[in-house]
């Protein structure tokens, strides 16, 4: 009985409290938005997530938006579609808005306020150049290969295929792909030039130890099964997908590479978001909710994003190859499964501020290898940046969620829009945003100053 | 089928016999039975019905056993029952999502109720459920699609055609654009329309959705050919003599052209009709494919994409479906067809 009143006190003491001092019990009215209907692509890999779980969960209800989800053949349909206006928007790659604001392929304007996820990406060999691999790889105490691995041991692979007269061929998804720079990167970390793009070369294959092209992420286990490539770099669940049909053996993950690096954005055209504003708010305040249900209590409930997405509307793989990845493990070759809390990073480390830094290292990455075919000061850098990345309308976004209690304040950053200089890098180099140029000097492989491909 | 219901026609068919004989008049009743249960004979059943319908059995057989000997990186092809499993589970898919439909608008009633409640001058909305697409849908997508796309065919051929039936010079204008252009595959086209309908169509309210235009307008330029083709030669095999009479008779070319061109000549346009149907459904699954327009070749695509363990027996399902239409679309033309072969014979 006691114990029954003192419950009640306490409810009515907190019921008191929290409805009338700071949280004015905000109706959670939705903003008024310019469109109601939306349509939103995506491409089929598990970072589409938020988009799934917002829709799912009934965020975007919640905000007045009623949206249909359509997958996209490949990443150029799906932004000449945002571009075109047939799409709202779209889960993008981060180095789309970019590209297609400085004009690498189609030009337009794009912009992102949202970033998707951190990671998520591997880079996959198939079966006969592992087992050619793994003779320069030592193995760890526990007697598996020791991790990161690193393109030195591909070095003696892709010679003995020079000596026979044979091109050593590796896909990206796209040009401006997150995967084409870590692919990139990761080769170059071990000595193997990825060839340079330039006005004359769109391939990028301008000196190249590599020959690296372009295929949609769905088709590439059965581009790789096929012969016509030796390896991929790509997001899930496409690596984990060879190892379940038995055409390739994944090796390093991005975030080996890069570790937590920025991975996809959601992009809407410029013109879309001046005469959408709302919208696009809207559309970003339940992608937040999205991401932080994803990241919620550790992960718990992952397990359901993953029954989710295997539904054949949304990823479709099977739940099991999914969740091989999104439940915090990832498995490299058969039987060789390791931890890898990281691999998918929706929320934390603040995840889903877009930081000019970001953008300003995917530029960095176009200059190294001749898609900015020549030099720029470092306040083009941040310029760009800001052209493209709108931290400003993340942070009122979030701003709103915290007043109708849906987050933390401390969710989210107070930042002036730079992630602090890392050196988490593969091969160890200290990446600072404020410095691209100084950053560019410091990458061995690469185009520097006024260099051009070929020259 | 129609072997069930036989004998009423004929019976009252027969010709009052009144007092005459009866083997005279079961004579006459058997002369007078319909054409078509007098061809019901034991070998016509035989080859109409009891053949294929072992042959049907025969290929399920060879399907199952050949099927579970063939391992692809998906698994192994799946045989007759997991396909039909999979026409269940896309069944369910369906319903399903009518129930999310529901559900829906069971939500914005309530929210518009609400919205009224505060403001009572407030605009109740009516939002239309945007779920995804299930398969009943995508082939009623793809049947408007395709429909699209052959009556743009059908109103640009036959004028075309009548143009080069009734004139050697724009026969000799036409024809090389009608030899190289016959021959181009959708997945040329595609590109160029995807670019052109871009550029052209930019309207603030757009009326259809940008990947439907470009799919029936790919549906349209490869199936136009055979309507041409078919058009042209049935006007130009019109009876002189037919043509003689309306010089004679100084009809106005209004009157030639709807009196006496079209008539004569529908039996053939319908035959171009009816072959440039079959090549658009054809080109639509592709075209669907990569203009991302919602029928069944995104249903296929979308599917070759999941790549889970019940792809492939979803795709093979949308295979069947696909035939299955293929071939009903060719019937609806055939007796188009035959119903103009008799009205030309009167």
């Amino acid at each position: 009985m006691n114990a029954k009143r003192r419950g009640l006190f306490v409810a009515a003491v907190s019921a008191v409290l929290f409805s009338s001092s700071w949280t004015e019990p905000v109706l959670a009215k939705p903003l008024k938005v310019e469109k109601e209907q939306l349509k939103i692509g995506f491409i089929k890999l598990t970072d589409m997530a938020p988009l799934a779980i917002a829709y799912e969960k009934g965020y975007f209800e919640d905000e007045g938006l009623f949206v249909t989800l359509e997958a996209q053949s490949n990443w150029k349909v799906l932004l000449d579609r945002v571009i075109g206006g047939e799409l709202d928007g779209a889960h993008m790659l981060a180095g789309q808005p970019i590209g297609a604001t400085i004009g690498i392929g189609t030009k337009a304007n794009v912009i992102t306020a949202f970033s998707m996820d951190l990671n998520g990406n591997a880079i996959t060999v198939s079966n006969d150049v592992w087992a050619k691999m793994k003779a320069g790889i030592p193995n760890g105490p526990d007697g598996k290969p020791k991790h990161p691995i690193k393109a030195d041991a591909l070095k003696p692979v892709v010679s003995e295929f020079k000596a026979q007269g044979k091109a050593f061929k590796m896909a990206v998804v796209f040009p401006v792909s997150t995967h084409n720079y870590e692919l990139r990167y990761w080769l170059a970390a071990g000595g193997l030039n990825p060839g340079y793009y330039s006005s004359s070369d769109v391939t990028g294959q301008t000196n190249a130890d590599v020959l690296l092209s372009v295929t949609p992420p769905p088709q590439m286990p059965a581009t790789l099964e096929a012969g016509t490539i030796n390896g991929y770099c790509v997001g899930e669940p496409w690596n984990q997908q060879a190892i379940a049909k038995n055409v390739g053996v994944p090796i390093v993950t991005d975030s080996e590479i890069w570790k937590n690096n920025p991975e996809k954005v959601f992009g809407v055209a410029e013109s879309w978001a001046e005469k959408n504003p709302n919208t696009h708010l809207a559309v970003v305040k339940a992608l937040i909710r999205a991401a932080i249900w994803l990241d919620a209590n550790n992960g718990a409930n992952r397990k359901e994003a993953v029954q989710i997405l295997s539904r054949p509307e949304y990823v479709g793989a099977d739940a099991k190859i999914i969740g091989n990845t999104m439940t915090g493990t990832f498995e490299y070759g058969k039987g060789d499964t390791r931890p890898a809390p990281d691999f998918n990073v929706f929320f934390r480390y603040y995840a889903t501020y877009p930081y000019y830094s970001d953008a300003v290292w995917y530029l960095t990455q176009m200059r190294r290898w001749g898609q900015i075919d020549e030099a720029k000061p470092d306040a083009w850098y941040l310029d760009t940046a800001k052209k493209v990345y709108k931290p400003d309308i993340y942070m009122k976004a979030a701003q709103l969620l915290v007043e109708e209690g849906k987050a933390k304040k401390t969710d989210f950053p107070t930042t002036d829009g730079f992630r602090a200089p890392t050196h988490e890098f593969i091969d160890g180099v200290e990446y600072d945003g404020r410095k691209p140029n100084a950053y560019i000097e410091k990458l061995a492989i690469g185009l520097k100053g006024n260099q051009k491909a070929g020259s | 089928m129609p072997a069930v219901a036989k004998t009423e026609p004929s019976a009252a068919a027969a010709p009052p016999t009144g007092n005459a004989a009866a083997p005279v008049a079961a004579v006459v009743n058997a002369r007078t039975r319909p054409k078509w249960l007098r061809d019901l004979t034991p070998t016509a059943v035989w080859r109409s019905v009891a053949v294929p319908a072992l042959a049907i059995c025969g290929f399920l057989l060879l399907w199952s056993t050949a099927a579970s000997r063939i391992e692809t990186s998906l698994g192994k092809i799946p045989g007759p029952a997991a396909v039909w499993a999979q026409a269940g589970s896309l069944w369910q898919d369906f319903e399903s999502e009518r129930e999310r439909a529901k559900a829906f608008y069971e939500r914005q009633a309530q929210r518009n109720a609400a919205r009224l409640a505060e403001d009572p001058a407030a605009t109740p909305s009516t939002v239309k459920y945007a779920g995804r697409p299930t398969f009943p849908v995508q082939i009623l997508t793809s049947l408007k699609t395709v429909f699209t796309g052959f009556l743009l065919a059908t109103l640009i051929a036959v004028p075309i055609g009548i143009l080069c039936g009734l004139s050697r010079t724009a026969n000799a204008a036409f024809s090389p654009f009608i030899q190289i252009f016959k021959p181009v595959s959708p997945l040329a086209w595609l590109p160029l329309v995807t670019m052109i309908v871009s550029a052209l169509y930019v309207t603030a309210t757009p009326m259809f959705e940008k990947s439907y235009l470009i799919s029936a307008i790919t549906v349209a330029l490869c199936s136009l050919w055979p309507t041409v083709i078919n058009t042209a030669l049935g006007v130009a095999s019109i009876d002189k003599d037919l043509m003689n009479v309306s010089r004679v008779l100084k009809l106005g070319w209004r009157t030639k052209l709807f009196k006496l061109v079209l008539p004569s000549s529908l039996p053939l346009i319908f035959t171009g009709m009816r072959l440039s149907l079959g090549v658009g459904w054809m080109v639509l699954i592709a075209a669907e494919m990569l203009a991302q327009n919602p029928g069944l070749g995104k249903f296929v695509w979308d599917e070759f994409q999941n790549g889970s363990s019940d792809s492939l027996a979803r795709i093979m399902f949308a295979v069947f479906t696909i035939g299955i239409i293929g071939f009903l679309l060719d019937r609806v033309m055939l007796v188009l067809q035959r119903l103009t072969h008799f009205s030309a014979q009167r």
